[in-house]
């Protein structure tokens, strides 16, 4: 499938599918890149190395550095793949370099969690193993 | 995005790494939100201060930003971790007061106006109708936007730190004038305080696309209206919302009840406290006004933390409020606020009381204390002899 390009790269990885939005600075462990929200669906989960597919980031303007801070400690997801875009999660991947890209719903239902996928953020184009 | 050539010029790094810098993240945001162009705003406020928010990362972050980075407009910035004045009261380790006043030094060296507060809209006059201004902090942006007549997306730290320095932004939705919401949230309580309407716009949050009509809140006084700003902002994307009772033929939820309890679960985790803590936003003048009046003659049986902007401090100070509260037993505080401070710490503080939605997912999910919502009225009626 073809993805709208945000933040350009590459990644390979394991999909982490989230059905509910991620408040980074609330839910985040910023060292850890573990979720520490009880009642977020990815609660104890790691987000290193993921390719982490959600809906759209909500809350706090300061989870752009959760994000930029994720990376700093390798704590980071390979990638993220979103159907809506917020400001903290695009800017925070910007600055990191995280690939970044938005699914539209069709595409986004297709991914399922778990999937082996290579994420080609500089074409756009997303393959599964 | 179209850019002009000096704006291509600058995403290139031919005007330096701190242009490239600011300009790869406005042109990712504005792609993002299909944004055409990128617009002039006159006035930037900029959220990651609190060492407790932005750790290591953004401190180094900062520090090599502020080498080379000055701001072009107006800038001013959101709360830090703790009030200069007192911090020695709250036994704050040494690395973590090195850390905070690197990231103060850091904005210093940029230029920006050093206010700590959440709620510049309260100490700063607002300019003319329609004003196009980059706000990161989420209840500012969502109050500018709906009650403040001035034009912002929903910022983040970093959108608002490349707007600060390029004096630019993304044209996206928010900044236009606007289309209808799509959705409609009516509320069905009457006469709500500000805790409920707190509740209000944390579903709100929940549900709502950029934008949303309210039906059923007719007027609200500025601390109802600061809760629902502060709720919205913590649990969605939502960026602004519309007090609206007209038919529009959107699709419409209901907020009653059912709902309120929902939320109230979600946040509400114990009824028992040791400590209180008021503002989250931080508190105005007029909140502290009336605090004062509703404090005469009794006093706080627990701790109780009041947070307020340093420019308010000195305001109730001159007319005699603060005095009136520190009788009462309030610890008063400038330059920081309830959320995220370092100065609630789950390894001395196992409950608190609030009246702030916004205050109580950040103390439950970010310092790992428990929370018991009460409105004002009640913290004052039951919290105090």
């Amino acid at each position: 499938m073809t993805l709208k390009i945000i933040v350009k790269g590459k990644a390979i990885g394991k999909i982490l599918k989230s059905k509910n939005p991620i408040n980074f600075l609330g839910a985040v462990d910023k060292k850890t890149g573990i979720i520490r929200d009880q009642q977020h669906e990815l609660f104890e989960k790691s987000l290193k190395n993921s390719i982490l597919v959600f809906p759209y980031g909500i809350g706090s303007s300061v989870g752009a550095y959760t994000i930029y801070s994720l990376k700093s400690n390798n704590s980071a997801p390979a990638a993220m793949i979103c159907t809506k875009a917020d400001l903290s999660v695009v800017s925070g991947c910007a600055l990191a370099n995280i690939p970044m890209v938005i699914a539209n719903q069709e595409q986004y239902d297709s991914l399922q969690d778990g999937q082996e996928i290579t994420l080609d953020a500089e074409s756009g184009i997303l393959t599964t193993h | 995005m179209e850019l002009t050539k000096e704006e291509e010029a600058s995403l290139k790094g031919e005007n330096g790494e701190t242009l490239e810098l600011a300009y790869r993240i406005l042109v990712a945001t504005g792609e993002a939100t299909d944004a055409k162009k990128l617009i002039p705003i006159e006035w930037a406020h900029v959220s990651g201060v609190n060492y407790n928010t932005i750790g290591d990362a953004g401190e180094e972050f900062l520090s090599n930003l502020s080498k080379d980075a000055k701001v072009k407009v107006k800038t001013t910035v959101n709360p830090m971790g703790y009030d200069i004045d007192n911090v020695s009261n709250y036994n704050l380790d040494e690395e973590f007061i090195k850390k905070q006043e690197s990231i103060r030094d850091s904005y210093n060296k940029m230029g920006v106006t050093p206010s700590f507060s959440c709620i510049p809209y309260e100490i700063f006059d607002l300019p003319k109708n329609n004003t196009q201004v980059s706000f990161a902090e989420t209840n500012a942006a969502i109050y500018v936007n709906s009650i403040g007549h001035l034009k912002t997306n929903k910022e983040s730290a970093f959108s608002a730190l490349a707007s600060a320095i390029t004096g630019k932004s993304p044209y996206s939705d928010l900044r236009k004038d606007q289309e209808s919401p799509n959705l409609t949230i009516r509320m069905k309580l009457d006469n709500p305080n500000e805790l409920e309407l707190g509740m209000l716009g944390y579903y709100a949050g929940k549900v709502a696309d950029s934008s949303v009509r309210i039906s059923g809140v007719n007027k609200m006084d500025r601390r109802s209206c600061k809760s629902l700003c502060g709720g919205m902002g913590t649990s969605g994307r939502c960026g602004k919302f519309i007090l609206d009772d007209d038919d529009d033929g959107s699709e419409k939820v209901d907020f009653d009840k059912k709902e309120m309890q929902q939320v109230y679960d979600e946040l509400n985790t114990t009824d028992s406290s040791d400590l209180i803590t008021l503002g989250s936003p931080q508190l105005g003048l007029e909140e502290l006004s009336d605090l004062s009046s509703m404090l005469k003659g009794k006093s706080f049986k627990k701790r109780c933390m009041v947070f307020c902007p340093r420019a308010i401090q000195n305001q109730a100070k001159k007319l005699g409020y603060t005095g009136e509260l520190e009788r009462a037993g309030c610890e008063i505080l400038s330059d920081c606020c309830t959320c995220l401070t370092p100065l609630i710490d789950k390894e001395n503080v196992d409950g608190v009381t609030t009246n702030s939605i916004k205050g109580a997912y950040y103390l439950k999910n970010s310092n790992g204390v428990d929370v018991n919502l009460k409105p004002l009225s009640k913290i004052i009626q039951e919290e105090t002899k």
